[in-house]
């Protein structure tokens, strides 16, 4: 079950690539398919098994302040305390 | 846009965790891919949220790569000469000892040409607080041996490495300036992993602090990278701060007088 999720803004990342080897689950890949406007491969979640857990790891390692992140609303939930 | 929008109605049922802080602008900054400036200055906007100073904070840009701060931390903001943040800083303050003044400078800017007015503001205990990015080269002119580049490191202007014979050692500024009696907080930090990262975040937020209680000079150091400059990827530039930076520039509280512990 998904319990995280992230949104990229692939306009301002500049496919560095520190997001896809920090990633704990390795569901970030760069997207080589497609280029931005300032011609980078952005980074892209890619996550069929919803293995997200909104760790926000990628967050706090995007020089570029891209990313949001959501996990699962559930108040009291302990394994959800480990980031903040 | 649109498929942001469809994104964001897939996920309901969760919350907010990370987000862009308020006092960061919209603005995409110039640095390289994989430079942790954009980190830096996402720490510092960061930390002026929670504080609720964004509205009363006067920045002071430096020379060098990140000249352009101003355009990107929303808050007020002049530029100083090269070197010359902390002097500037120090007239704001006196004038406007109700405001938050804080200057971001690298290691260009602050260890070498400003070397004068980082010490003294220091030893005055100017109640100000520096950001102080040390990446070890001067990033915006093209990659040449910084005042804080490495013995045998290579750059444009050392290409074989720098020689200590001919251009002497580099300089620990946290160390030096924790030695003036002018000095409240200093500490040196590092950006190249998640722990340091948020180790960072919680330094600068005690650096404010240190400026709103009025205990004197608070500077924070942040070991960043230079992949463009150093000629390795993102990566490996992190991994080159890891096993070549943090041996000679270790992190570490250098000096926390007991009134800032008190915070």
């Amino acid at each position: 079950m998904t319990r995280g999720t992230i949104i990229i803004d692939q306009e301002r990342c500049k496919g560095c690539g520190l997001c896809p080897i920090m990633c704990p689950q390795g569901v970030i890949a760069l997207n080589e398919k497609i280029l931005n406007s300032h011609g980078y491969h952005p980074a892209a979640l890619v996550d069929p098994e919803g293995a997200c857990t909104g760790c926000a790891v990628c967050a706090l390692i995007c020089p570029d302040v891209c990313i949001t992140v959501y996990r699962e609303a559930k108040v009291g939930n302990k394994n959800d305390q480990r980031t903040a | 846009m649109d498929s942001k929008d469809s994104l964001v109605c897939g996920i309901e049922g969760m919350e907010l965790v990370y987000g862009r802080p308020q006092s960061l602008t919209e603005m995409h900054t110039h640095y390289c891919p994989g430079c942790t400036h954009g980190i830096a200055h996402r720490l510092v906007a960061e930390a002026l949220d929670e504080l609720g100073l964004r509205e009363q904070t006067i920045l002071v840009a430096p020379v060098g790569c990140s000249v352009f701060i101003y355009e990107y931390i929303n808050a007020d903001s002049c530029e100083a000469p090269h070197g010359r943040a902390p002097a500037m800083a120090t007239g704001i303050k006196r004038t406007q000892p109700n405001k938050t003044v804080i200057t971001y400078q690298g290691d260009g800017d602050l260890v070498s040409i400003g070397a004068s007015e980082i010490f003294h503001a220091a030893a005055r205990g100017e109640h100000i607080t520096v950001f102080f990015v040390n990446n070890a080269i001067y990033g915006m002119t093209g990659g040449q041996m910084a005042p804080t580049s490495l013995p045998g490191q290579h750059t444009s202007s050392s290409l074989d490495g720098r020689s200590t014979e001919r251009t002497g050692f580099p300089i620990r500024m946290s160390e030096v300036l924790a030695q003036l009696d002018g000095s409240a907080y200093i500490v040196r930090r590092s950006l190249h992993d998640v722990t340091n990262i948020r180790k960072a975040k919680k330094s600068i937020l005690t650096a404010l602090k240190v400026q709103q209680a009025g205990l004197g000079f608070s500077m924070v150091e942040l070991l960043s990278t230079c992949p463009t400059n150093w000629g390795i990827s993102p990566e490996q530039a992190l991994t080159w701060v890891k096993d070549n930076m943090l041996p000679f520039y270790p992190v570490g509280d250098y000096k926390v007088t007991e009134a800032v512990k008190g915070l």
